[in-house]
């Protein structure tokens, strides 16, 4: 091969490098620019405060879905973030062992698992002994589908927190429990809320899991023991139904899970910043 | 002293009781998805995973369009994503000014956390129209072919794929994105130091990364396998097994997605659980594989000498 010819080569590979990042960018803004411009011509007020309208009468809101997905996040995290935070501390405290190794390999695979399959399982162990949908099963899995992703974050997390401070406070006579919680949490603790606002984030957009757990309801309930509607399954139902008007909302509510989304990722950020700052001073 | 240590125990085994709920989690979905699929497995045994017809309706449960669909949308998927997840990784690793790498991995992770509903809900009001209008246009000698026969609906393999490809994308591209990372400088320090030009050092490097590089596409893999929303909204949802990429088919997940909260009887359940259980295993097997690929190319990069010769001839300089 000619030198022109492995130059040509060259710039013709940067030059497809540099085009895949546009292609990849090219949906990311077709898909914000469509749900923006769609969802802010169909949201509106009455879409924070009103319940759904009858089936074929147009207007009103999600404010059901989105009491909804408040309460079956709310419950994921009372499940998913001590689970989490506690297995996380197993992992770093114990790094070298093989069950924490055991454990690893669990959350990695918790987290390959299909959020369809979660739903399943939810199915089986939440929706059929008590012969009844409800906010609880939801919360369960999604709950399931949160704790591996916490207890991965704190598990990096605590890994980051320099060995020195930990031995300084077991030389003082700490015991181990009292270092974990006095001196190397609390060092992490700032990068573990952001851990667990992302996986809040991701956690409120899945649809799966909770189509045959939480199901939906058409009406206002805060009951854990009933049938809930989430912004999500609400999108769902609305998208592949086949009234223009809620195709309107449907892009009403995934405006409002885009930008759900775009603020946890933008807090995080911003929040993950500071610390890589302060580490950096430190 | 005694004390403190009879205390140590105690943390050790109270946090490890939390721990161990994560593996217990793992092994109870597997065995509540066989126990409730039972009732399946002993009526069809294996027939099931080779029978075409799928009519709950008279009773008929055959899984094979479903298992069609999954894998053909993800390998098409993954012949789409791949090249670009690629391209990617090397242009923010290696070709791009600092300054715009932050930039673009926050873009590209951002990819990855609009939700699956939201793919599906662009899906069905913007790509599958797109799609269909390009169907429509392809001219009658491509539209003969057993790939695109086939009346141009939209909704079918082709927009799932697309949808899919999407998706996959930035997971691939951050895996291998931190595997490039992980080879070692001296790698391309000594392509160019033979005189070869960028994409000759950049090959080097991912002929390099490769079992990395495999591992990462195959976590893309894992990911399309077990996708359901945008892929139920955009599919068609007929199960039929065809080649053509028009044609409406029907995936593992989506079907459970559907027709989960329909299934009267306990037969038709125990079907759909059964097809979730060996979705189950199927990702089980592909992302822990993936995950043994990264890991020995992690290892094998941490442990190896700085001055190892470059992995790939650089053509051209002998």
């Amino acid at each position: 091969m000619t030198d022109t010819l492995r130059k040509l080569l060259s710039s013709a590979f940067v030059g497809f490098c540099a085009l895949s990042v546009l292609i990849a960018l090219v949906p990311l803004a077709f898909i914000l620019f469509f749900v923006v411009t769609q969802g802010i011509r169909a949201i509106n007020f009455d879409f924070f405060t009103h319940l759904p309208r009858p089936v074929g009468e147009a207007g009103g809101g999600m404010a059901n879905a989105i009491v909804g997905t408040l309460i079956v996040t709310g419950l994921a995290s009372l499940m998913a973030v001590p689970i989490g935070i506690v297995s996380g501390i197993y992992m770093s405290e114990y790094a070298g062992t093989r069950f924490a190794a055991a454990v690893r390999f669990a959350a990695d695979t918790l987290n390959g698992v299909p959020s369809i399959v979660v739903g399943v399982f939810a199915y089986g162990v939440a929706v059929l002994p008590f012969k009844q949908f409800s906010a609880m099963a939801g919360g369960f899995a999604l709950g399931v589908m949160m704790i591996p992703i916490i207890a991965r974050t704190t598990e990096e997390l605590l890994l980051l927190v320099p060995g020195s401070m930990r031995e300084g406070a077991l030389a003082l006579g700490a015991t181990r429990a009292r270092a974990v919680f006095t001196v190397v949490l609390p060092a992490a603790l700032p990068g573990i809320v952001t851990g667990v606002v992302l996986a809040l984030a991701r956690i409120a957009g899945e649809t799966a899991p909770l189509l045959f757990t939480s199901f939906n309801n058409r009406f206002f309930t805060t009951s854990l023991t009933q049938p809930i509607s989430t912004l999500t399954v609400q999108v769902f139902t609305y998208a592949t139904g086949p009234y223009e008007d809620w195709h309107r909302q449907a892009w009403a509510g995934a405006l409002v899970l885009v930008t759900i989304v775009l603020l946890c990722s933008l807090l995080a950020r911003f929040a993950t910043r500071r610390l890589e700052r302060m580490h950096a001073r430190s | 002293m005694a004390q403190a240590w009879r205390k140590d125990i105690g943390f050790r085994a109270g946090t490890g009781v939390f721990a161990l709920l994560l593996i217990g989690i793992v092994g109870a979905i597997g065995v509540e998805l066989t126990l409730q699929s039972m009732k399946s497995i002993n009526q069809f045994g294996l027939d099931f995973w080779r029978t075409e017809i799928w009519d709950p309706v008279a009773g008929e449960f055959g899984a094979l369009p479903f298992i069609w669909g999954t894998l053909y949308s993800s390998i098409l998927a993954l012949l789409l994503a791949t090249p670009i997840a690629l391209g990617i990784a090397v242009f923010i690793s290696e070709l791009c000014p600092a300054a715009l790498r932050q930039p673009l991995v926050f873009l590209t992770e951002l990819l990855a956390a609009i939700p699956s509903i939201v793919y599906g809900l662009w899906g069905i009001f913007v790509l599958v129209p797109a799609v269909r209008t390009l169907e429509a246009s392809l001219p009658g000698a491509v539209r003969s072919l057993p790939m695109f026969s086939g009346p141009p609906l939209g909704l079918g393999m082709l927009s799932a794929a697309l949808v899919l490809a999407i998706m996959v994308i930035p997971f691939s591209s951050s895996v291998a994105r931190e595997v490039l990372k992980s080879v070692p400088s001296a790698q391309r320090e000594a392509a160019y130091a033979l005189g070869a030009t960028r994409f000759e050092a950049i090959r080097a490097a991912l002929f390099y990364a490769r079992t990395g590089i495999i591992g990462a596409v195959m976590l893309g893999f894992g990911r399309a396998l077990g996708e359901t929303m945008a892929v139920t909204m955009v599919i068609g949802n007929n199960p039929q097994v065809s080649v053509s990429l028009f044609a409406p088919q029907y995936t593992m997940a989506a079907v459970i997605a559907n027709e989960f909260t329909e299934a009267a009887d306990e037969l038709y359940l125990a079907a759909l659980v059964e097809i979730g259980l060996v979705l189950f295993i199927i990702t089980l097997v592909v992302n822990t594989m993936s995950r043994l690929l990264i890991w020995s190319m992690a290892r094998s990069g941490a442990k190896a000498p700085a001055a190892e010769p470059a992995a790939a001839p650089v053509p051209g300089t002998a």
